[in-house]
């Protein structure tokens, strides 16, 4: 990961949001600090705002009310800035699109978010998708596509990881290796968000909405 | 930049796989070329005063035939959110789409706009106006249509909404790009309609990718 520049994110803060869908608000008064090398598990019923949480951390929906922050090692970041070249957002929907192969959907995904060959192959080799790569992704299980989708989280280092239940569709090996994949991404300095309903194989402070 | 010719070579081989895409176009815009004379009468006198009009016509309404999925695959998928997560800005992200758009769209259309004019008896001297012509407006149409897609995001029936959107925005195209070939066939100064329909396709490439952008925003939200 690189150790500094725009897309290095330290520290996230989340302050006093509020978040509102279709009228009805889904939570208010929210507030927590992240910092590098920590995990946060979001937890809470079905409709109770995790999804739309992790999405005004990405900045694709805006909330009622309340401020997300960024913080590099030097101060404050641009928040623009910071989460084109900072974070990841891994889905329910994974932009895979279905009569192309697995391995140009995954290198798309990949160098889009900035990864290069070299993480290409790391991804590969990391989540086992050598055999799957000629495939359309069409023709792959719903843990297969889950493993495609994580591929650029291996690609292309970005600091901070927003995972939207992303256990779910795995089977047990392979949540534990997402585990050990999020601990070494922690050892690094990197940020972990994830909305669950199953408990994270890792060490995680737990904010419930 | 690089991140733009990897969108754009994406979007470009998305586009041409999209429902048949550039051969389905063409197939569209013969069809509507061979209902002319049944419709118009087949006398030749009458179909050569008509050709450049038809021909400007049909490529509007053929360029309209793949907007509706242009983005409405990507926001339904998933893909919109990692497009606006990337490293270029959405306004260079609905560049890449409307570039995609015309070069699998567009100019296929242009190789068969001649061909129709033929077809429908104007002269062989018009056929590389007619080209020149249906590539130049091409850009503007794909560019104007891309907004279209954008801006009927999410809506029920989008597919109509964007025809009801986009056809009125066609209009001035139109109007200088028959405009040019009607002078040309009287033998007159076709210079003036043509960089108009140039300007226009310009301006369309500079100004509706931050429209489009903006609706993209809204849409996410």
């Amino acid at each position: 990961m690189e150790k500094d520049g725009p897309g290095v994110i330290a520290r996230l803060l989340v302050e006093n949001l509020a978040v509102a869908r279709g009228g009805r608000t889904l939570f208010s008064g929210l507030s927590f600090a992240l910092e590098a090398g920590h995990a946060v598990a979001l937890t809470g019923p079905n409709g109770s705002g995790k999804t739309s949480l992790l999405r005004a951390i990405a900045g694709l929906l805006r909330p009622e009310g309340g401020a997300v922050a960024f913080d590099g090692p030097e101060g404050p970041l641009d928040a623009e800035e910071a989460r084109s070249r900072g974070l990841h957002l891994l889905g329910h929907q994974d932009g895979l699109k279905p009569a192309r192969a697995a391995g140009d959907e995954m290198a798309f995904q990949a160098r889009w978010t900035g990864g290069d060959a070299a993480g290409l192959a790391r991804a590969a080799e990391t989540l086992e998708l050598k055999p799957l790569l000629a495939l359309e992704t069409r023709k792959l299980s719903a843990g297969q596509r889950r493993r495609l989708a994580l591929a650029r989280l291996v690609a292309s280092p970005r600091p901070l990881w927003l995972l939207d239940e992303p256990l779910a569709p795995l089977d047990a090996r392979w949540r534990e290796r997402l585990g050990d994949l999020m601990r070494a991404h922690l050892d690094g300095g990197g940020l972990v968000v994830a909305a669950v309903h199953d408990p994270l194989p890792i060490a995680a402070r737990e904010v419930s909405l | 930049m690089s991140a733009f010719l990897t969108l754009y070579r994406r979007e470009l081989s998305l586009a041409w796989g999209r429902g048949g895409g550039a051969l389905m176009a063409c197939g569209f815009y013969a069809c509507i070329a061979a209902l002319v004379p049944l419709a118009v009468g087949s006398e030749p006198e009458r179909l050569r005063a008509v050709a450049p009009g038809v021909a400007w016509i049909a490529l509007a309404l053929s360029t309209l035939l793949s907007l509706e999925r242009l983005y409405e695959r990507d926001y339904e998928d998933g893909t919109l959110d990692l497009l606006a997560l990337g490293p270029a800005p959405l306004a260079a992200v609905a560049a890449a789409k409307g570039l995609a758009q015309w070069t699998a769209g567009g100019l296929p259309l242009a190789l068969a706009a001649p061909v129709a004019a033929l077809m429908l008896g104007a002269p062989a001297a018009m056929a590389p106006l007619v080209f020149a012509a249906a590539l130049v407006g091409g850009l503007g149409f794909a560019f104007v249509g891309a907004m279209g897609a954008a801006l009927a995001l999410g809506a029920r029936r989008g597919g109509v909404l964007i025809a009801l959107v986009v056809l009125p925005l066609f209009a001035p195209p139109v109007i200088f790009g028959a405009g040019a070939l009607h002078a040309f066939s009287e033998g007159l100064n076709w210079g003036p309609g043509f960089a108009l329909l140039a300007a226009y396709s310009l301006a369309a490439v500079a100004l509706t990718p931050f429209a489009a952008a903006a609706a993209v925003r809204n849409a996410l939200d």
